[in-house]
Order: C-alpha cells, then sequence, then structure tokens
C-alpha cells in the first residue's frame, strides 16, 4: 500500500506560515508585559489609578520656584479636604500615624503635613511609601513638591522621625471634588521578597 | 463535485488502529476531534454538577449545605471549568472534525501537534479539578482571577495558574493547527470566499486566540511572580495596581467571550440553511460581520470595569464602541432570519438548536446592550442581572449551538442516526429548563441580589427557588443527551452519506462515517 505522503498533492510551505503564526504569538506575549509601563505611562497622564507624580518631576529649586509662582493662582473662593491616611503593610515592624489628619485648604495653597513613624523592633530597618490618592482623578492635580516617599527611610531601632511632605492642590482641580484623601502604605525594602511572602500566606 | 471513492478503495485505506493506544498516539484529526468532544463533555458534566451544588444551596435563604468559602470555590470553578474545559475544547473538537472535512484536506496541518494540543488538556484539568483536595480548598475569587484576594490564597492558585498555562499552550497550539490548515489545505477552487461559513468563524476565531492567550499568559505569570518571587505588579503595597490586572484580563476576556460564540454562530450558519433548504442569505456580510466583531473585540475591554473609575472620555468610549458591536451582530440574526425566509423548513432537533440559538442569544445580546450602558451598568456590577445575560450568551448562545452541532454532524460521525424522538425531547426540556432557571435571575439582579454569595435576602426566596428548580431540570435533561450520544455511537438507523438533504459541504460526499483518511485524493470545487 502506498504511503500516504505519495499520494497527497506536493505539501504547500506550512513552515513558512508556522513561524509567522509563532510570531504573532510572541508579539503578542510581548505586548501583556509592554501594557505594564504603558499602562504606567498612561496613569501618569490621566492619574487614572490615583498615583501622585514621583519625584523625578521635581527640579532643582522647584519647591522655591512653585512657592513663588503660585500665590496669584490661589482659589480662595472654594476650599477642599485633603485628608491623611497611613498602613503599614505586613513585614514591616513600624507604627505609622499622620500628625496632620485634615487639612482644610484653598486650591493653590502651599501646605506642609507630617506623618510620625516609630520603628517597633530592634534592628535598622528601610522602608518605602507609596502614596495613593483618592479620588484617583485628584492624582494629576495634586502636586507634592517634597515628599518621604520620594526615597527610602532608614529608621534605627526604636528610632521615632516625623516625615514631612510638601503639597500643592492646583486651582485646576475639578470643582467637584471637595476632598481628597491621601493614603500612604509604608513597606519594607530590605525583605521586599519576605513581606511578598507573607501577604501571600495570608 | 468530488464523489465518494468506491468502496473496495475506501476500504483498503481504511486502517484505524485500535486498541488504547490509537487514542493516546493517534495524529488523525477525526480521532483527535473526538477526543476533544469527549473531554469537554465530562468537563460540561462535572461543571453542570457543581453548578447543581450552587443552585442547591441557593434554594433557600440561609445557609443549607455549604459554607460561604466552599460556595466561593463552586462559583469559581464552574466558570473556570465550563469556559476553559467544556466550551473551548469542544469547539476545537468540532474543527479537528469538520475544517479538514468541510475544506477538503486529507488532515490538519500539523498531525503530531494536534495530538499534542490535546493531550495537554487532561493534564491540566486533573490539575484543575485536583485543586479542589488540597489544603484551602480550590480556588475562590471568581474565574476572573483579580487580585489582591488572587495573591492570598493557597497552593490550589498556583495549581489553577499552571493549569491555565497548559491549556492556553493547548488553545495556541490548536489555533496555529487550524490556521495553517485553512490557509494551506484547501481542496483545489476552494477559494477563502467560497469556504463554509464554519470554517471562516474558526479562522478569525483562531487568530483570536493566537492574539489574546498570549496576553492571558502574561497577565497569569504575573500574579504568579507576585504570589512567589518578589514582584509587585498588582501589590499595591509595593508601588503596583491592582486595577492593571483587570485590563489586561479583560484584553484578553473580552475577545475571549469571542471565541466562545463566533464557532457557534458557525454551527448555527451551517445548520440553518440545511433545515430552510435555502443558501446562506447575505454570505458575504456574514463574513465581513464575524470580522468587525473580532476587530470590535479589542476595543471594548474596559466595559467590564466601569465601576472601577474611569474619566468621562473613556466612559463613553467603552460604551460607545460596545453598543457598536450590536450592528454587525445584528446582521447576522437579521440574515438568519432571511436565510428562514420562504424556506421549506423542517424543525430537526438541530433545526430547533438552531433557531431556539437564534432567539435566545438575541434576548442575550439586548440584555448585554443594557449592561453597555455605563449609569446601568455601575447599578447591576455583580448582580444576578449579569450571570442572566451571560448565560444566555454562553447556554443558549454557544452551548446549545454546540449541541444542536453534534445532533447535526453525529450521524456523519458515528454512521447512525440518533434517535430523533429522544433528541427532540431533549431539546425541549433543556430549552424550557433553561428559560425557568435563568430568565428570573433578570429580575433578581434588577432587584439588586449580588452574586457569588450563598446567602440572600427573603424578598429574592420565590425567584431564587424557581430557578433552582429549572437548573435541576436542566441539569437532569443533559443525561438524555448523553444517552442518546451514546445509543447514537454504539449504533442505530444506518445514516448514509447525506442523512439531511439540503446539506451542501464537502463532508457530505463522504461515507457515515467517513473513511479515517478521508479526501486522500482532494475534491475539485466548482
Amino acid at each position: 500500500m502506498p504511503e500516504l505522503a505519495d499520494i497527497l498533492p506536493p505539501k504547500p510551505d506550512h513552515r513558512r506560515l508556522l513561524i509567522k503564526l509563532l510570531a504573532i504569538v510572541a508579539l503578542a506575549f510581548a505586548f501583556g508585559f509592554a501594557l505594564v509601563p504603558l499602562y504606567d505611562a498612561f496613569c501618569a497622564v490621566t492619574g487614572l489609578n490615583g498615583k501622585t507624580r514621583g519625584p523625578e518631576k521635581i527640579v532643582a529649586g522647584g519647591l522655591a520656584r512653585a512657592a513663588l509662582a503660585r500665590p496669584s493662582s490661589i482659589d480662595t473662593s472654594r476650599i477642599v479636604t485633603v485628608e491623611f491616611m497611613g498602613t503599614v503593610m505586613p513585614g514591616l515592624p513600624w507604627e505609622m500615624q499622620p500628625v496632620t489628619t485634615r487639612l482644610d485648604l484653598h486650591p493653590g495653597e502651599l501646605h506642609q503635613a507630617k506623618y510620625r513613624v516609630h520603628n517597633l523592633s530592634d534592628r535598622t530597618i528601610v522602608g518605602q511609601a507609596i502614596p495613593s490618592v483618592s479620588p484617583g482623578l485628584a492624582a494629576q492635580h495634586f502636586e507634592k513638591l517634597d515628599c518621604f516617599c520620594f526615597a527610602q527611610q532608614t529608621l534605627g531601632p526604636g528610632e521615632t522621625k516625623e516625615l514631612p511632605l510638601t503639597f500643592i492642590v492646583k486651582p485646576e482641580i475639578d470643582k467637584d471634588i471637595l476632598t481628597i484623601t491621601l493614603a500612604y502604605a509604608f513597606f519594607n525594602v530590605a525583605d521586599a521578597q519576605a513581606a511578598a511572602k507573607q501577604l501571600g500566606s495570608r | 463535485m468530488y464523489t465518494a471513492a468506491d468502496p473496495a478503495d475506501a476500504h483498503a485505506h481504511d486502517h484505524a488502529p485500535s486498541g488504547f493506544m490509537r487514542w493516546v498516539s493517534s495524529t488523525n484529526h477525526k480521532d483527535i476531534g473526538t477526543l476533544y468532544l469527549w473531554f469537554s463533555l465530562f468537563m460540561f458534566f462535572f461543571a453542570g454538577a457543581l453548578a447543581m451544588l450552587i443552585r442547591a444551596e441557593l434554594f433557600q435563604p440561609g445557609l443549607q449545605f455549604f459554607q460561604p468559602a466552599f460556595f466561593n470555590q463552586l462559583t469559581t470553578m464552574h466558570g473556570l471549568i465550563m469556559i476553559f474545559g467544556a466550551i473551548m475544547p469542544s469547539l476545537v473538537g468540532f474543527a479537528n472534525w469538520q475544517v479538514p472535512l468541510m475544506i477538503g484536506a486529507p488532515d490538519m496541518a500539523f498531525p503530531r501537534l494536534n495530538n499534542w494540543s490535546f493531550w495537554l488538556l487532561p493534564a491540566a484539568g486533573t490539575l484543575l479539578i485536583s485543586s479542589f483536595f488540597v489544603p484551602g480548598g480550590a480556588i475562590a475569587g471568581g474565574w476572573t482571577m483579580y487580585p489582591p484576594l488572587f495573591i492570598q490564597g493557597g497552593i490550589a492558585y498556583d495549581m489553577s495558574i499552571l493549569s491555565l498555562h497548559i491549556l492556553g499552550i493547548s488553545s495556541i497550539m490548536g489555533a496555529i493547527n487550524i490556521i495553517t490548515t485553512i490557509l494551506n489545505m484547501r481542496a483545489p477552487g476552494m477559494t477563502l470566499m467560497k469556504m463554509p461559513l464554519f470554517v471562516w468563524t474558526w479562522l478569525i476565531t483562531a487568530f483570536l486566540l493566537i492574539a489574546v492567550m498570549p496576553v492571558l499568559a502574561c497577565a497569569i505569570t504575573m500574579l504568579l511572580t507576585d504570589r512567589h518571587f518578589g514582584t509587585h505588579f498588582f501589590d499595591a503595597a509595593g508601588g503596583g495596581d491592582p486595577v492593571m490586572f483587570q485590563h489586561l484580563f479583560w484584553f484578553f476576556g473580552h475577545p475571549e467571550v469571542y471565541i466562545m460564540i463566533l464557532p457557534a454562530f458557525g454551527i448555527v450558519s451551517t445548520i440553518i440553511p440545511t433545515f430552510a433548504r435555502k443558501p446562506l442569505f447575505g454570505y458575504v456580510s456574514m463574513v465581513y460581520a464575524v470580522a468587525s466583531i473580532a476587530f470590535l473585540s479589542f476595543i471594548v475591554w474596559a466595559h467590564h470595569m466601569f465601576a472601577t473609575g474611569m474619566p468621562l472620555g473613556g466612559q463613553l468610549f467603552f460604551m460607545y464602541t460596545t453598543m457598536l458591536i450590536a450592528i454587525p451582530t445584528g446582521v447576522k440574526v437579521f440574515n438568519w432570519v432571511a436565510t428562514l425566509w420562504r424556506g421549506s423548513i423542517t424543525f430537526e432537533t438541530p433545526m430547533l438548536f438552531a433557531l431556539a440559538f437564534v432567539f435566545l442569544f438575541a434576548i442575550g445580546g439586548f440584555s448585554g446592550l443594557v449592561l453597555a450602558l455605563v449609569p446601568v451598568d455601575i447599578q447591576l456590577q455583580d448582580t444576578y442581572y449579569v450571570v442572566a445575560h451571560f448565560h444566555y450568551v454562553l447556554f443558549s448562545g454557544s452551548a446549545m449551538s454546540i449541541m444542536g452541532g453534534i445532533y447535526y454532524w453525529l450521524p456523519k460521525w458515528t454512521g447512525h442516526m440518533y434517535d430523533e424522538k429522544l433528541g427532540k425531547i431533549h431539546f425541549w426540556l433543556t430549552t424550557i429548563a433553561f428559560n425557568i432557571t435563568f430568565f428570573p435571575m433578570h429580575f433578581l439582579g434588577l432587584a439588586g441580589m449580588p452574586r457569588r454569595i450563598p446567602d440572600y435576602a427573603l424578598q429574592f426566596a420565590d425567584f431564587n427557588m424557581i430557578a433552582s428548580l429549572g437548573g435541576f431540570l436542566l441539569g437532569a435533561s443533559q443525561l438524555l443527551f448523553l444517552y442518546n450520544v451514546i445509543q447514537c455511537v454504539r449504533g442505530g438507523a444506518p445514516a448514509g452519506n447525506r442523512p439531511w438533504e439540503g446539506a451542501d459541504t464537502l463532508e457530505w460526499t463522504q461515507s457515515s462515517p467517513p473513511p479515517y483518511h478521508s479526501f486522500v485524493t482532494p475534491p475539485i470545487v466548482k
């Protein structure tokens, strides 16, 4: 009996098509991961996910210049309430409380707020605070000129620190937004992996 | 047109191996199609049994049988297994059986790859099902696997991620095989625009699969590294964003719903012309409609996320593009109806399923339009209205067209006629029980009953009891289906080459069942 291959008409070039299709698969896979930075860039522009801008936006002398440039643009016709919150994530033996719990301010005014953090353990630990602004759409108008979240913070055994942030709620903020909540989550940098594990095992 | 080879010749080529190893090592598209279909039937009954447990718990308010944690496992696994274990593999099974037969090809383009695509499935299915028995039980955060819940669970979560990876690899390999077969192995004279619509829908579906399954693989890989390797893609504490997962997931998830419905469109577009005894109305517009639905599916994903907060512009964009899908879908529904117009219609079981599909899928489409409206969607998010909507498109859409397709092609596949009377009883019980089960869920959702909760407020009790009774009937009537299929495989009236006089695609030129190696000499399509 003849082999099947002898009976069949000449085989079309499957291999070339296969390579093209595999390329689509690879591109789609790469695209999935590319969505992560794309999403971050998109959110940085729109403030969609409630993240405020990082330190890279602050140029040298930015604090003074912003402070000087702003007074004329203070919107005294309305008041926005800013609430401050802080959480310490599992794996970081710290305590964190806002010293300033809320501020009523006019958009455009320069303000400072403070958080108190205390290291409960007997070793030196490095922590990093991650901010989140709610409602998310307010994030792009919540400009931090200086913030303890721009850098990692080191606390010695039993040490207590007051950590400041300086910010302006920009006058362009939507008139419908009356309250902004700024929440920080502190997490352990030194053993971020352990923290992730602990979070995972809960 | 090709005519069947003379019986002696067919017999000479018909050297099917036998025994257990035939199935393990088979590279034959018919064998592999059969394996896919049996696998999906098993998974259909398994996930259906989970649904019976869900409806038993919801029969009355209060906790009757299960703790909430286990109830959550039931809803999650019911969804996951039905989608990845039942509907998707059964459609690939149809593709394996029908695509080569309908385009006049001897087999799939990559037969060994085909074998591997299938045999990954039992491994993945075993992994998924066995996660019920590990400490902490199966995954319970919903089939959408949202973090942070999904990052916090036990070992079952890792097993499910691995299982989904395997299922995804299987789907991608299957899709590559199908595309290559369709593009390279059509019989002489069969141009793309002469392909049966079922083949067209699968060509487009396969492209959707290779474009979005890798994105799902990305998303669940990120979940895995967030769980074990200290990354923070979705962990807000580490600078990640749980909402980003929803974007990634639904970028896969929305095309996924069309992956499950487009081949069903293809099946219905094959059945209706056969029993209306008229060619499909508007063939070209049908092809373009499928292609436009596939394209639109990539730009509507965030309509699943209206409640997460979105700028007005985004809400409007996703609302309008979602509603736009109604246009190509409407084209298809009108074409099916126009095919029926002045046809000489008979109501065999496959036709009954196809007609029920058109009617019930349209209801599901309309409730989808309701949900596309942002203010309505924010109100109805995570209520039983959504459950009703997607069961109308997935059960009376995909699953019932699959059943219709099985009745339609079973005579071809087995060589025997199924029991028509039993088929009709199965159809009517299924359709009636389906509506008893899911229609009241619209009212429950509008009244505010949340999904995925084992208990509910007293005012929802009556409709839930009705839905549960319907659900039990729906589950029991599928046993008739199983019985009918098994009886048909075992024997019955000989089907002949072409049991449906209105059927005109190439598979009906072959004997029933077709020889193990069909179209060894390609047919000429004029």
